[in-house]
C-alpha cells in the first residue's frame, strides 16, 4: 500500500504518509490481536458452556482472576521485583563483561588471538550446565542465579561487539586517520558511533537471553520470583498461576526491550528512517514501514 | 594561505605479495599548482596519492611536503576520496567541522558555515548524510577537506562516482573553490577531459610497475572550452601519451620518455 501510494506521487507525499502512519499502525495492531483474542474468547466460551472443564487449561477469566488476586495481595509485585532485580543485575554484569572483552578482542588482534578461542570454547558449553557448579561455588541464593543470567547475557553481547568492530568500514576509519586522531579519539569519535547500532542489537539479544535464563535460575530453588510462581503452580496443580506468570514474563520482556530501544533511540536518530520529515522519507519510502515495525 | 610544494623522489611501493605498484617515481609539484595524474587502472596512481596522504608508507624513496618528509597523515595535507566517506552519525555541519574539533565552538560554526556556502550548500548544516544526493555528499566531503585550510589537497577520482551532469557542475565549481585558498592540488583521474579541464600539468602514468610515463604542460587559457580545436588537440596528445604507456608494458632498458612536452598553446 505504502509503496503504491508513494510511487503515484513520489515528490511531496511524505508529509501525508507520515500523518497516516499511526492510523495504519493501529490497524495492524488490532489485526495482530485478532487471532489470540478469538482463541481466548473461544476457550472461555468452551469452558462456560461446559464443553471443557478448563482444569488443565484455565479459561482467560480464571487467569485474570488469579492475576488480580496476586496483585491485590502484593505478592505479584514482590515476585516481579525479585525477578527483575535478578535480570537487572545479571544483565548489567554480563553486558559489562561482554562489552569490555568484546571491545578488547575487537580492537587488539593480540587480545583476540589470546581470548577468543577460550571464550568460543566456553560458549560451546550449554549455559545451564554451569548451574551445579555455580551452586557449589556461590550457594543456592542470589549470587548463583545472577551468575547464570550473566553468563547467558555475556555471549551475545561479546559476539555482537566483536563482530561490530570487525565490520567497521575501513574507509571511515581512514577518515579519522587523515585527521590524525589519536587512538582514544579514534575509538571515541569513529569506532564507538560506528558500532552503536550493532551494539544495541547485541544488548537486546543479551537482554532477551537474560529473561530466558532467569527462569532457569529460579527453577533451581527460589522462594520468590516469577519462576518460583511457575514451579509452585506446577507443584500445587494450579495451571492458572503458571499461565499468569507466563503472561507477566511476556509483558516484562517486551517492556524491558522497549525501554532499551527507547533509551538508545536518541543516539541512533541519524539512522532512523521512519520518523524524519522531508526528503529522507520521500527518498526511501519502502523502508519506512519496515523500520516502523522494527 | 597558498599551496605548499610537494616533491616525490625515487618513490617505490612493493606489496608483500610481490606486486610492484610503484617504482622509481620522481615528481615535483609547485605550491598552488594543479596537477592531474592520469593512467589506466593498476598504474599506481591511487597508491601514489595514498602515500602522499600518509595512509600508506613507501617501500623506497621519499615524499616531502614543504620540505618535510611525509611519514603519516600530515596536517598540511587534505584528501577527498572517490566516495564521500561522510560519517553517517554526524550532521552535515558535524562532518564538515570534523577536523576542527580543537577550535572554539563559535569559530568552528563560522568556518563550517563559510565552507558550506563555498560549496553551494549553505543551510544544509543540519541535514543528515543520508538525506544528500551523491553530488551533495561529495561537495560536503570537499568542504570537510578544505575547512582546515590544507596547503595541499589530494583528490582521488573525486567525481568518478557521480552522474555526468553533477560531474560537470562540480568540475566547473572546483576551480572556484580552489581559488579561495589556492592549495596545491593533485587530482587523480582516469578521464582525459577532466584532467585537461582542471590541470596546469598532466602526469601520465605507466603500469607494471607504476611510474611516470610523460608529463605534459597544459598551456590552454582558462576557462577552458572542451570541444575547441586547441582542447581537442590537447586531448589527442594525452591520449597518445596514454596509448604509448599502455603499449610498453615493460620498460625497455635505456628508454626514457621525454618529460615536459608542451601542448598546443591556445
Amino acid at each position: 500500500m505504502a509503496a503504491i501510494d508513494l510511487a503515484a506521487a513520489p515528490e511531496r507525499s511524505s508529509r501525508r504518509t507520515a500523518d497516516r502512519l499511526p492510523g495504519r499502525r493501529l490497524g495492524a495492531f488490532l489485526l495482530a490481536l485478532a487471532v489470540p483474542l478469538a482463541l481466548a474468547a473461544a476457550w472461555e466460551a468452551a469452558v462456560r458452556t461446559g464443553l471443557s472443564t478448563g482444569r488443565l487449561m484455565p479459561p482467560p477469566s480464571r487467569i485474570a482472576a488469579t492475576l488480580a488476586e496476586l496483585a491485590a495481595s502484593g505478592d505479584l509485585a514482590a515476585h516481579i521485583a525479585a525477578t527483575t532485580l535478578r535480570v537487572g543485575l545479571g544483565f548489567g554484569l554480563g553486558a559489562a563483561a561482554g562489552t569490555a572483552l568484546g571491545a578488547l578482542a575487537g580492537y587488539s588482534a593480540l587480545a583476540r588471538r589470546l581470548l577468543d578461542p577460550t571464550l568460543q570454547g566456553l560458549r560451546a558449553i550449554p549455559s545451564i550446565a554451569w548451574v551445579p557448579l555455580f551452586i557449589l561455588w556461590l550457594g543456592i541464593f542470589e549470587a548463583s542465579k545472577v551468575a547464570l543470567i550473566a553468563v547467558g547475557v555475556f555471549f551475545p553481547v561479546y559476539l555482537g561487539v566483536l563482530g561490530a568492530i570487525a565490520s567497521v568500514d575501513r574507509k571511515i576509519v581512514e577518515v579519522g586517520r587523515v585527521f590524525r586522531l589519536s587512538g582514544p579519539a579514534l575509538v571515541h569519535r569513529i569506532l564507538m558511533p560506528a558500532i552503536l547500532p550493532a551494539y544495541v542489537v547485541a544488548l537486546r539479544a543479551g537482554l532477551g537471553l537474560g529473561w530466558m535464563f532467569v527462569v532457569a535460575a529460579e527453577f533451581m530453588g527460589a522462594s520468590e520470583g516469577l519462576g518460583y510462581l511457575l514451579v509452585d503452580g506446577q507443584q500445587v496443580g494450579r495451571p492458572d498461576q503458571i499461565v499468569a506468570a507466563i503472561l507477566v514474563f511476556a509483558v516484562l520482556g517486551k517492556l524491558a526491550d522497549g525501554l532499551l530501544v527507547a533509551a538508545t533511540r536518541p543516539l541512533l536518530r541519524w539512522q532512523d528512517v521512519a520518523a524524519p520529515a522531508g526528503e529522507a522519507a520521500a527518498a526511501r519510502p519502502a523502508v519506512a514501514p519496515a523500520e516502523a515495525r522494527a | 594561505m597558498s599551496g605548499a610544494r610537494l616533491a616525490v623522489t625515487g618513490l617505490g611501493k612493493r606489496y608483500p605479495n610481490g606486486t610492484r605498484a610503484l617504482e622509481g617515481l620522481t615528481l615535483s609539484v609547485d605550491g598552488g599548482e594543479i596537477v592531474a595524474v592520469i593512467g589506466g587502472s593498476g598504474c599506481g596512481k591511487s597508491t601514489l596519492l595514498r602515500i602522499l596522504a600518509g595512509l600508506e608508507t613507501a617501500s623506497d624513496g621519499t615524499a616531502t611536503v614543504a620540505g618535510e618528509t611525509i611519514r603519516g597523515p600530515h596536517p598540511a595535507i587534505g584528501i577527498v576520496f572517490q566516495e564521500a566517506r561522510l560519517l553517517p552519525w554526524l550532521t552535515v555541519a558535524g562532518n564538515v567541522g570534523f577536523g576542527l574539533a580543537d577550535r572554539p565552538a563559535e569559530e568552528r560554526a563560522a568556518r563550517v558555515a563559510a565552507a558550506l556556502a563555498k560549496v553551494g550548500l549553505a543551510g544544509y548544516g543540519s541535514r543528515w548524510p543520508r538525506e544528500l544526493s551523491g553530488g551533495q555528499a561529495q561537495r560536503v566531503a570537499i568542504a570537510r577537506a578544505l575547512v582546515v585550510r590544507p596547503a595541499v589537497l589530494l583528490m582521488d577520482e573525486p567525481f568518478s562516482a557521480l552522474d555526468a551532469f553533477t560531474r560537470l557542475d562540480l568540475q566547473e565549481h572546483l576551480l572556484e573553490i580552489w581559488a579561495d585558498t589556492r592549495p596545491t592540488l593533485v587530482l587523480v583521474t582516469h578521464e582525459i577531459e577532466e584532467a585537461l579541464l582542471l590541470a596546469d600539468r598532466v602526469v601520465v602514468m605507466r603500469p607494471h610497475p607504476g611510474r611516470v610515463g610523460a608529463v605534459l604542460d597544459v598551456a590552454l587559457p582558462r576557462p577552458r572550452a572542451p570541444g575547441s580545436p586547441a582542447f581537442e588537440a590537447a586531448k589527442r596528445a594525452v591520449r597518445e601519451a596514454l596509448g604509448r604507456s599502455l603499449v610498453h608494458h615493460r620498460p625497455a632498458p635505456g628508454v626514457q620518455e621525454a618529460d615536459g612536452r608542451a601542448l598546443a598553446a591556445g
